[in-house]
């Protein structure tokens, strides 16, 4: 990364780059909008974007050490669908505790997304088949579970929807702020410990990581269960905001998720971008939808297509500002 | 889809042995003995599967419909091997499809056509070969992932869709519309003759000219093929664009079919299922060989697998269960880790 940095190109090919760029587009997006339509800018609108998108970000967190060590992970949609699934079972129909339930249920997720890593790693094979396979697995036990939607009622439940928590004159809810400690120890992980630093290096060259001595099978397993993990647990606040288990929920969630990750600056071939990226990319997905709900005459698919020319823009943009690619 | 070849020296009763069980390492055994698998459960626990009548001079039955049924997948899937082979993915199948039937239905319209048939036909095909080359410009030209560059257009062109039908669900009443994928001709469907042409086409384009092994030499090794002269940004522009024109066609049969083209449904997870169909026939997804006819009999048993499904009185949703264990088994199956661990505990 630094000899990219150092030929020549100066700031335009720094590894912060891209990531800064986003920022800037948030701020942008967020000004223009709050010239355009009053009460745009206050905190709560913000505030807002990321009690609606903490399940988003919880999985874009996981996402991005996927995509950083290289890999991809197409079934987090499906296991949040999943998790809500298990969870509103438990607690309607079997009555357990609601923190037994959000126990198991982050176990289940965590082991789903090793068993994925070890057969990626064990049988060499791409990871976009194996997750592609493991979405199909997790949809298809959700509607084994029930092809229904099964409603929450548990108290615990329905107080970490309704509590508000004051901050600063606005309010969070609880799973904004669950996201939040999410993307904190997420941001540590990955820049302060072996692990992080292994991940960065198997996304980087893989075979030079092997040949380091990293162990690069312990870690391809881990974050694939780390993703896992986080999907379980976006689909846990997921069913907190929407208060029911169903089969279709968090559909194309994996599409969206890898948009925020290579909005936020990580590169799709491995090794380069920060997890706090994930941030950025799911806070100006959530800009674009808040945009097109104020204006009002735009449609709401509008949202696909600016997603879409973002995504197309941040990859060539990647491409063209001292991106490698490993082609 | 040579015979494999061993590079190592092996002794002589061993190659007779070899040659004698030749034939069972030819890479379409495994599908078409998949496919044989399923048909048998099919004979054996479905009653009337292989009856075949004629009903007002047309041919039905299962087999008829599962064929039916299968020839937007097939065409797909065709359009997916050749990518695939140059090691690429096309994630944007089901967008296309969207698109292509949108466009479709929206210029025919009516009970009388707004535009004359052939020109809303070639239309949506247009818009086809316009995704195609728009993919194929980003991987071959600005040298995207093509997993990503197809996800630009897999993100957008729905939304493109809803936006051209401004969120509704066009209806077409135009009768000689539905002949593309409801109508019979020689007493079988419409739809299959569209897919043996795209096939037949496909199969001569690839085996009578050089383009096969030119797909194939840029699937090995794209280096080595560009520094052998090959125009590897040409070919894998092209195979982008006969993805999309075939799920352009795909688009057209299921619009036709259902009667309406919904930019939301049609021809979803699309994709999905044809990269299936595409890995159970053989092709591996690290690209190189590929083989048509193997993504034909992929297709054949994904539907198949789903009729049966369906006939067994299993509820459907249990179809993706069966779908994601299948993708695992073969997966696993073909690959040369699990080969070697077969190879040590013989």
């Amino acid at each position: 990364m630094s000899a990219v940095a150092s030929n020549g190109r100066g700031v335009t090919s720094a590894p912060w780059f891209t990531s800064i760029v986003t920022v800037v587009l948030l701020v942008a997006m967020l000004g223009i909008g709050g010239a355009v339509y009053p009460g745009f800018l206050s905190l709560q609108v913000i505030f807002n974007l990321l009690i609606d998108n903490a399940f988003l970000l919880v999985i874009a967190v996981g996402m991005g050490f996927v995509i950083l060590s290289g890999g991809i992970d197409l079934s987090v949609g499906s296991v949040l669908a999943l998790s809500t699934m298990i969870s509103a079972w438990l607690l309607q129909n079997a009555h357990w505790p609601p923190l037994a339930v959000i126990a198991l249920v982050l176990l289940l997720g965590a082991c789903f997304g090793g068993v994925m890593g070890a057969i990626i790693h064990l049988f060499k094979l791409q990871p976009f088949i194996v997750t592609l396979a493991g979405m199909f697995l997790a949809r298809g036990l959700c509607y084994l579970i029930s092809v229904e939607s099964i409603t929450i009622d548990n108290p615990m439940f329905t107080a970490m929807s309704q509590t508000q928590v004051p901050i600063l004159g606005a309010f969070l809810s609880p799973g904004a702020i669950i996201a939040l400690v999410v993307l904190l120890v997420a941001i540590w992980v990955a820049h302060f410990t072996a692990f992080g630093r292994a991940v960065y290096a198997v996304g980087g060259n893989e075979q030079s990581a092997a040949m380091m001595g990293l162990n690069v099978g312990r870690t391809k397993v881990l974050v694939y269960a780390l993703s896992g993990f986080c999907a379980s647990l976006a689909g846990v606040l997921f069913s907190f905001y929407m208060l029911s288990g169903y089969g279709l929920h968090g559909q194309g969630t994996e599409l969206d998720a890898i948009a925020a990750v290579v909005i936020g600056g990580t590169l799709l071939t491995g090794g380069y971008g920060y997890i706090a990226g994930a941030l950025s990319g799911v806070l100006v997905l959530g800009a674009i939808q808040t945009l097109i709900a104020f204006d009002g005459t735009l449609s709401s698919w509008w949202t696909r297509i600016v997603i879409g020319a973002l995504l197309f823009i941040f990859c060539v943009v990647q491409r063209v500002m001292g991106g490698r690619s490993k082609q | 889809m040579s015979a494999h070849t061993s590079g190592t020296t092996v002794k002589p009763a061993a190659q007779a042995a070899a040659s004698r069980t030749a034939w069972l390492l030819h890479p379409l055994v495994r599908p078409i003995g998949a496919l044989v698998a399923l048909l048998l459960v099919d004979a054996f626990l479905v009653p009337g599967f292989f009856h075949l009548e004629v009903k007002e001079g047309h041919l039905y039955g299962a087999i008829i419909d599962i064929l039916n049924r299968a020839a937007p997948l097939m065409l797909a899937a065709l359009g997916m091997t050749l990518v695939i082979a140059t090691r690429g993915i096309d994630i944007s199948v089901g967008a296309v499809v969207a698109l292509s039937g949108t466009v479709s239905a929206m210029l025919i319209g009516g009970s009388t056509p707004s535009t004359p048939m052939a020109v809303a036909l070639a239309a949506a095909l247009g818009v086809a070969l316009l995704c195609g080359l728009w993919n194929g410009v980003l991987v071959a030209g600005i040298k995207l992932q093509p997993i990503v560059a197809t996800l630009i257009l897999m993100v957008a062109g729905r939304g493109l869709a809803q936006l051209l039908t401004d969120g509704q669900i066009v209806t077409v009443y135009y009768q000689p519309f539905f002949f593309l994928g409801s109508g019979y001709l020689a007493g079988l469907p419409f739809s299959l003759f569209v897919v043996a042409a795209v096939f037949a086409a496909t199969l001569l384009l690839v085996k009578k000219t050089a383009l096969g092994l030119f797909i194939q030499a840029v699937g090995i090794n794209p280096v080595a093929a560009r520094l052998a002269g090959l125009r590897t940004a040409t070919l894998i522009t092209f195979v982008y664009v006969f993805c999309s024109a075939c799920a352009g066609v795909a688009g057209m049969l299921i619009t036709s079919n259902i009667k309406s083209a919904d930019a939301n449904n049609a021809g979803l997870l699309l994709e999905l299922d044809a990269i299936l169909a595409v890995t159970l026939g053989g092709t591996s997804l690290a690209g190189g060989k590929f083989s048509l006819v193997g993504s034909m009999i992929g297709a054949l048993i994904i539907q198949t697998l789903t009729s049966t499904i369906y006939s067994l009185g299993v509820p459907p949703e249990v179809n993706m269960v069966v779908k994601s264990i299948v993708v695992f088994v073969v997966c696993i199956s073909q690959s040369s880790e699990f080969k070697n661990i077969l190879r040590r505990s013989a």
